[in-house]
């Protein structure tokens, strides 16, 4: 186990360097950070400004190889950039020049307070339905669920969110249309809504895969042999088609992962909650581009992660998988 | 004697893109308790289609059964509602399959596939491990309180035929039906499964029903034959007398296909389909 | 070569290309077995057709939008355009079929009357609902041109070469397969800047990963299967076995791929323009039409008409093509359906 554990690991370290030379290139390649300072500091900036700017935050070292006398040959963007960002020095914004690791640390509850429910409720909900659509299977009532998950993932999800907040929250009065308080229980009716919108937008597309997974194994020589046992119904959804089936989805749930990031971003500047989400919609909004590229670092840290939880998680599940 | 089971004039058709396709064109045969009857054919001759009907595991559609009954001990399994049929499934009528690897469920140890078997059917049963054990062990597998807990991946081919045949026999049946149940495997395992099924004959008491496309196998072992050619049976007796003295000439080409050893022969003996329809009609 | 993109002709022409390629595609394609039965099936499937019906009325709303002609007046005016010169612009917000504008204050009599009422700088909604079908099929069409002979090359290479070559394109893909698309869309785009080339750019570069891993997987699938083996050992060349034998068996998922493809696309371009790294200011967008709705929908009385109409249009084409993307994989693999 310990072994497998550290090659998984082993293995997300060449990805993780290749996401440091990607937003080494976006920063200081394809856009140079003197146009950069230009577009944060506006037009009218004295080149004295832009000068101090760049000096502040070192992107006016040399790009790979610092030949200057007396100095280090590595003082330059590129080793700067891969030594910041390896021992998680994720540097400050550039507009309010705060220190990123502070900022994305203040988010980071907020954010996992809608998006983990949201994670675990989104995923079970379209777990139940498409069992329960592959229990119904060649009735109407399947065929309306299909079509109904197809017409939920052909609406942009910024939709269902002014849905939620205009009606749900204003017209029914049912929740509190915006804000964030975290004092106890009365955290938890600010966060509902939110929280089912995020499940609600991915749910159509999830349902629509789960549901194709249960039919694959349904159709299986396996399923036959447990009817053929005698076997009842509900027994053979829950236990034979959901284990084998809930193997093929966990190699699936990671995928959710970019889904919870986009809906956070979505989300919380709708209702005012200051996490993670609302810092990069802000950052977007200024052009803060140095709050965006360690938001790509860090998302793809977490999806690695959430990789590598996966490939666990899966290696425990599945019998045939040997962990040596 | 009762019957056990009385098929009479079943016909069983697929709903397909191109319309409805006759599997079964009106069968009728009957088996005694303890009898061992052999269906040959080749594929697509209906001789499946007509084993899984007999607990209606067709999955509906595309299957429809058009006319006919299947008697089981005089009830008709065609008017059972769900629930009665699956009293009888596994019950009263078990199955074996072709391919042992796919039909065991990957993701549960043999122990617990055989488990479910008798908790569902024999209530009374209270040591269900030592139930397992009593029945991996009639089939002959070595050391069957250790290869309970494997996963059936860890099971050779040959093993996991025959912790499929334990769990049909877990539940004591009336009737097992063995479909195909050594095409997937290899030559001398396909000998070891047939001489298992011939001495679990005289060990326990049950009538089997032998579905395959080879002959060459069922002698010694079944007691009457019925042959399979598109749907309908073409030909049905003893099975020594079919053997010796065929009188349709599709059992003639099919006998003629088994190889025999020591003879010589040119090539194999092949069947011309569109001589043989053009005759049968 | 962002300002390239950006030119109005280049797209078209590009557009027109790429209608040209599908059409080569579907072309070629209808000399295989395979794709005359699927078509036989899918002629037969309802919902198929309907929506296929759809899709075209689009293409045909977005082509008028899309192609220019010289007008008196100005340099040039889209076929669209023309054809509704007649509807007047009015000064600001109106309700479907009022007669004036919808101010409490100072309300002003419209010049004429607008089926689906005017937004705020007083252009026609229906007219702008329709003229964003040419972005939504421009963002569509520029970046499947981007990405579907990128990833399916690359898949093919990866697929049948192994080795060395797979290993390189695979951690490519993983790599930028581990980025949340969103983050790395949102950060190209500060980078290069808004516009309708510069989202195609990084909507192929997030794009190709999928496609890629498919076509990777069936191209394995098949090289292991004995007719490759016979081919090769009958001395056909590499390139021929890779054009003649493993691309037309994969060319079926590249077009299913395409069509499903289209409409996550569509959905990016308005959730992009929705953030505002999308589509430019003054480009007709529904995701800019839906961004609207956020001061819209906080107006007394609540502007409700440019959030339904781009929502709706929006719906009608992106529920069209994941219809018709499902019903072309139940014509080519009817079991799986």
């Amino acid at each position: 186990m310990f072994s497998y554990l550290l090659r998984r690991i082993l293995y997300a370290i060449p990805i993780l360097l290749g996401v440091i030379l990607i937003t080494f290139l976006l920063s200081f390649v394809v856009q140079s950070p003197a146009t950069r300072a230009k577009v944060i500091l506006g037009k009218r900036a004295t080149p004295a400004a832009i000068a101090d700017w760049m000096h502040h935050r070192g992107y006016d070292k040399p790009r790979f190889f610092n030949t200057k006398s007396g100095e280090s040959l590595l003082d330059s963007q590129f080793f700067n950039h891969v030594k910041k960002l390896a021992t998680f020095r994720l540097g400050v914004s550039d507009v309010t020049g705060r220190d990123l690791k502070e900022v994305f640390k203040e988010g980071a509850i907020p954010s996992l307070l809608i998006t983990m429910p949201a994670f675990f409720v989104g995923i079970a909900l379209a777990v139940s339905i498409a069992l329960y659509q592959v229990f119904v299977r060649d009735t109407p009532l399947d065929t309306f669920g299909a079509l109904a998950a197809v017409a939920m993932m052909s609406l942009p999800p910024m939709v269902w969110i002014i849905f939620g907040q205009a009606v749900v929250a204003l017209s029914l009065n049912y929740f509190p249309a915006f804000g964030y308080d975290l004092h106890g229980l009365s955290t938890v009716k600010f966060l509902i809504l939110p929280i089912a919108l995020i499940a609600v937008m991915g749910l159509g597309a999830d349902v629509r895969l789960y549901r194709a997974i249960f039919l694959e194994e349904i159709a299986q020589d396996y399923i036959r042999t447990a009817q053929a046992k005698g076997v009842s119904n509900s027994r053979l959804l829950f236990v034979h088609v959901l284990k084998n089936g809930m193997i093929s989805l966990i190699t699936l749930i990671v995928a959710h992962l970019p889904l919870l990031v986009m809906g956070s971003l979505l989300v919380e500047n709708f209702f005012g909650i200051p996490g993670l989400g609302n810092t990069l919609f802000l950052a977007i909004q200024q052009g803060d581009f140095a709050t965006v590229f360690a938001s790509v670092y860090l998302g793809s840290i977490l999806y690695l992660i959430g990789l590598i939880l996966t490939d666990i998680c899966y290696a425990l599940v599945d019998p045939r998988i040997r962990l040596s | 004697m009762k019957p056990l089971l009385e098929v009479r004039n079943l016909a069983i058709q697929f709903a397909t893109e191109g319309g409805a396709v006759d599997a079964v064109k009106g069968i009728s045969f009957s088996m005694e308790p303890g009898e061992t009857l052999a269906i040959v054919g080749e594929s697509g001759s209906g001789k499946s289609v007509t084993g899984l009907a007999l607990t209606r595991l067709l999955p509906e559609p595309p299957a429809i059964y058009k006319s006919g009954e299947i008697l089981l001990e005089g009830r008709d399994v065609l008017k059972l509602s769900p629930g009665e049929l699956r009293g009888i499934r596994g019950k009263k009528i078990a199955y074996i399959f072709q391919e042992p690897s796919t039909s065991l469920n990957p993701v549960f140890t043999i122990r617990n596939q055989i488990a479910e078997a008798i908790k569902l059917h024999r209530r009374e049963v209270t040591d269900i491990d030592a139930e397992v054990v009593k029945y991996l062990d009639l089939v002959g597998i070595v050391d069957p309180a250790k290869r309970m807990r494997d996963y059936p991946h860890q099971l050779s081919g040959g093993m996991q035929q025959r912790a499929m045949i334990a769990m049909a026999l877990s539940c004591q049946p009336d009737l097992l039906v063995a479909d195909e149940p050594t095409t997937a495997l290899d030559v001398t395992i396909q000998a070891q499964i047939i001489d298992e099924l011939k001495q679990l004959k005289q060990r326990v008491k049950m009538a089997i029903i032998l579905i395959t496309h080879n002959f060459g196998i069922i002698s010694g072992i079944a007691d009457r034959v019925a042959v399979m050619f598109r749907g309908k049976i073409v030909e049905y007796g003893e099975t020594a007398s079919v053997l010796k003295n065929p009188q349709h000439p599709y059992t003639r080409a099919l006998i003629e296909c088994i190889p025999q050893l020591g003879a010589k022969r040119e090539r194999l003996t092949t069947i011309d389909h569109a001589a043989l329809a053009a005759e049968v009609g | 070569m962002a300002r390239f993109f950006d030119n109005i002709w280049v797209q078209d022409a590009i557009v027109v290309f790429g209608f040209a390629l599908v059409a080569a595609l579907i072309w070629r394609g209808s000399r295989n077995e395979r794709w005359q039965r699927a078509w036989k099936r899918l002629r037969r499937d309802k919902v198929g057709m309907i929506s296929g019906v759809v899709i075209a009325l689009y293409l045909a709303v977005g082509a008028l939008e899309a192609i220019q002609i010289p007008h008196r007046e100005w340099y040039s005016v889209s076929i669209l355009g023309w054809l509704t010169q007649s509807i007047p612009h009015e000064t600001s917000y109106s309700a479907p079929f009022a007669k004036e504008t919808l101010s409490v204050a100072k309300a002003e009599a419209l010049n004429g009357t607008h089926i689906l009422g005017t937004d705020a700088l007083g252009k026609d909604t229906f007219v702008q609902t329709l003229r964003a079908c040419r972005t939504a099929l421009i963002i569509g069409g520029l970046t499947s041109a981007i990405y579907i002979p990128l990833g399916t090359l690359l898949g093919i290479l990866a697929g049948y070469y192994r080795r060395w070559v797979d290993d390189l394109i695979q951690y490519i893909y993983s790599t930028l397969a581990s980025i949340p698309e969103i983050l790395l869309l949102i950060s190209i785009l500060m980078v290069l800047g808004k516009g309708l080339g510069t989202m195609s750019i990084a909507l192929g570069v997030t794009s190709w990963v999928g496609l890629c891993r498919l076509i990777r997987g069936e191209t394995m699938r098949q090289a292991e299967r004995p007719y490759i083996a016979a081919a090769r050992s009958l001395g056909q060349s590499q390139w021929k076995i890779v054009t003649s034998h493993l691309l037309p068996n994969v060319l079926h998922l590249v077009l299913i791929n395409f069509v499903l493809g289209f409409s996550g696309l569509v959905l990016a371009e308005a959730i992009l323009s929705y953030l505002g790294v999308g589509s430019p200011v003054g480009t007709a967008s529904w995701g800019a039409m839906i961004d609207g709705a956020r001061s819209e929908l906080s107006r007394e009385p609540l502007v409700w008409w440019n959030l339904t109409a781009a929502t709706a249009a929006l719906f009608g084409l992106v529920l069209s093509l994941n219809l018709f993307g499902d019903a072309l994989r139940r014509a080519f693999d009817p079991k799986r359906g």
